[in-house]
């Protein structure tokens, strides 16, 4: 289990063959990429700046990786996060996750995602041909994350 | 007691501070108390810390409600809902 924050890029595809490196007990690997789109509620985006808290922003990826393993059988995962000034079409957050069968992959991937978008300290700020603006909090983001609370 | 402060993003921007060692007047504080407390700083203070907008706070770097009580030593941060992802 593996929590990096960095300002430098990701190789998805190194990142995967490390997590299955020296294992034959995998038979699935589920990854999520999120990536800066150019278009956000109608602006043209030029720049996106992420802050962090150092510290507790890894200790809050660390902590949602084993909700994750408590919930579901998962043998390894992986959560990579960018900071500081990306450009529209950079990656910005890595989720790799392995497990025997493709169901808990699946499911604890989604499960990790919804949690770091609403409990892990990144902030972020979109720089448009208008100007600056901190980026708000979705209730959707919520929403997705709650469901999590009543579903299994 | 004594306490180290964090601030983040639009907090850390506006209040112009990002950290700080406070020594607070006495030993009974939880963070709804250290927030009116810090909103006596000025009108920007109040805005931001007792206003509208949403702020989260962590002692320790976990997350903890209005009514979470600070100890000498904790590290105590404000910050808005997170947006990261």
């Amino acid at each position: 289990m593996t929590v990096r924050v960095q300002t430098e890029d990701f190789d998805v595809g190194l990142e995967i063959n490390q997590l299955r490196q020296a294992r034959k007990d995998i038979g699935a690997v589920v990854s999520f990429v999120g990536l800066v789109r150019d278009l956000n509620e109608g602006d043209d985006v030029t720049q996106l700046t992420l802050e962090h808290y150092p510290g507790m922003t890894e200790k809050s990826l660390s902590s949602i990786i084993n909700q994750a393993k408590t919930r579901w059988n998962i043998l390894d995962a992986l959560i990579v996060h960018r900071v500081g000034t990306l450009q529209p079409s950079d990656q910005i957050v890595l989720v790799v996750v392995s497990s025997a069968h493709r169901g808990d992959a699946f499911s604890a991937c989604e499960f990790m995602m919804d949690y770091l978008k609403t409990e892990a300290p990144f902030w972020k700020k979109e720089a448009n041909s208008k100007g600056e603006h901190w980026i708000e909090a979705k209730s959707a983001d919520d929403m997705a994350r709650d469901r999590w609370k009543i579903e299994k | 007691m004594k306490i180290k402060l964090f601030y983040f993003a639009r907090l850390k921007e506006t209040l112009k501070y990002s950290t700080e060692d406070l020594e607070l007047p006495d030993e009974s504080f939880t963070i709804l108390k250290l927030k009116a407390f810090l909103a006596k700083r000025g009108d920007v203070w109040g805005q931001m810390l007792m206003g509208k907008l949403k702020v989260r706070a962590a002692i320790n770097h976990e997350l903890v409600d209005d009514k979470a009580v600070i100890n000498d030593g904790d590290e105590v941060a404000f910050f808005p809902p997170v947006t990261g992802g």
